[in-house]
């Protein structure tokens, strides 16, 4: 009994004088926060999503406060948060560019087909692992949802074994385009007029084998935009959003049909 | 005077903490991608340890053996460690503030770091003085940063390198640290020798 307690006794000691000396030192040496961090904090909403750059909104709020930082990189506030937090600190609003996240992937179970019978764990990340996938299709959607379970807006659903974004509900903040193991979602401008389902990579041949939505690169919609927005990068389309008009010939000159028209 | 330069010498080539003694793997193969932020990582663990080592060895020397209570060094000295840390982060945040915002994240962290313990157990091991121990956690410290500052740029170049795929991220990383822990292998000796 005796043992226990002499050995008992100085480690409680030794605990509880660095306990004190710590209480009083963070009380003593307290620093004093600006007072307007929580004020900037309360503007923002809260979603600590990140797309700002920074940790989470308190992160901002800080770096906003300290270090002058523009105000407009919170996209899920948009504009009227950056008009809020720019009166509390007295400078101007930058514009701020909504966004909407866009799964560039439109192989769905109807146009490619599994190539192996996933019965692992039902996370994209994984499945990814055993056989870079269960679809024909290497580049395109995994269909199991990791998209869905980061978005913290519910935006997002699996139809078809493809991942479909509400664009309604969407924040863009872009956590699922980082949950993505295939990169599939980007972040693109919400008034955009035009856009390009499909990643795949291949040489044409290939991808017309593997999924009949798949870009097959033959450069028609590239030939017929008026403005030069459209490229094909690594076998595929890209639309340049800051030169689209949105007259929607390519989605009509589209063969597979990767290219959709968007209405604002 | 020659044991002193001995100890320190041997602190930071020959018994390295990270590349002979493998202890601190942690933070040598997380924080060192990049080398400001491995340079502050190292700046805070020689601060830390010197730190660690003046307020440990005596109460090693005057609580804990006088009261044969030997057996608690690890609990208490990783109470102390830990304490410690927090007391200097608080300090600093209010005193040293451009300080602080450097070692940022990586002052808490070496409150776990097992460098850090090893570096107090070690002294008291080995036997030394208190101005040989502080003398030898200043090596250790030394040998960290010279451990921290190789490796970020051993990885700055694997960085660029093409591996294969199956190599690719941690695996090659412990491969090279492996052979930097090699190369640390051919100073043993060196040092005794030099002022034998």
């Amino acid at each position: 009994m005796n043992a226990i307690l002499t050995a008992v006794i100085p480690v409680v000691a030794i605990g509880f004088i660095c306990a004190v000396v710590l209480v009083a030192a963070s009380i003593i040496m307290a620093v004093k926060e600006d007072e307007r961090i929580p004020k900037v904090r309360e503007c923002l909403p809260g979603a600590n999503c990140g797309a700002c750059g920074y940790a989470g909104c308190d992160g901002y709020a800080k770096a906003l406060v300290e270090e002058g930082v523009q105000a407009n990189l919170c996209v899920p506030g948009g504009a009227a948060v950056a008009k809020e937090i720019s009166e509390i600190l007295g400078v101007e609003a930058g514009e701020v560019e909504p966004k909407v996240a866009v799964v560039h992937c439109g192989g769905d179970c109807k146009s490619t087909e599994d190539k192996i019978n996933y019965i692992g764990i039902q996370s994209c990340s994984a499945s990814k692992l055993v056989f870079g996938g269960k679809g024909q299709c290497g580049y395109g959607c995994l269909g199991l949802g990791d998209c869905r379970e980061a978005c913290p807006e519910d935006a997002i659903c699996i139809e078809n074994d493809l991942a479909r974004i509400n664009t309604s509900l969407c924040i863009g903040c872009g956590i699922c385009a980082k949950a993505c193991p295939n990169h599939l979602i980007s972040l693109v401008p919400a008034r955009r007029r035009a856009d390009v389902l499909c990643s795949n990579k291949d040489k044409g041949a290939v991808t017309r084998k593997i999924c009949s939505d798949g870009c097959i690169g033959c450069r028609k919609c590239v030939k017929v935009c008026p403005k030069e927005a459209i490229d094909i990068v690594d076998n595929h389309a890209v639309v340049d959003y800051e030169k689209c008009v949105g007259c929607g010939l390519c989605a009509k000159e589209c063969p597979v049909g990767c290219i959709v028209k968007i209405d604002n | 005077m020659t044991k002193l330069i001995i100890i320190l010498l041997s602190a930071v080539f020959i018994n390295n903490y990270v590349l002979s003694r493998f202890l601190g793997i942690c933070p040598f193969l997380g924080v060192s991608k990049k080398l400001d932020s491995a340079t502050g990582m190292s700046i805070a663990v020689i601060f830390v340890m010197l730190m660690a080592t003046a307020v440990t060895y005596p109460i090693q020397m005057y609580l804990l053996v006088p009261n044969d209570l030997g057996y608690l060094q690890t609990i208490v000295f990783i109470l102390v460690i830990a304490a410690l840390v927090q007391l200097v982060e608080i300090v600093l945040k209010r005193y040293i503030p451009s300080l602080h915002k450097s070692l940022g994240v990586y002052l808490p962290l070496i409150t776990t770091n097992c460098a850090v313990l090893g570096v107090t157990i070690l002294n008291i091991d080995e036997g030394y003085t208190f101005l040989e121990a502080m003398v030898n956690s200043l090596g250790s410290g030394l040998g960290f940063f010279l451990a921290m500052v190789m490796f970020s740029g051993v990885r700055s170049k694997i960085e660029g390198a093409d591996i294969p795929k199956s190599f690719k991220g941690l695996p090659v990383t412990l491969i090279a640290a492996s052979i930097t822990s090699l190369s640390f292998l051919g100073f043993g000796g060196v040092i005794e020798n030099l002022f034998a």
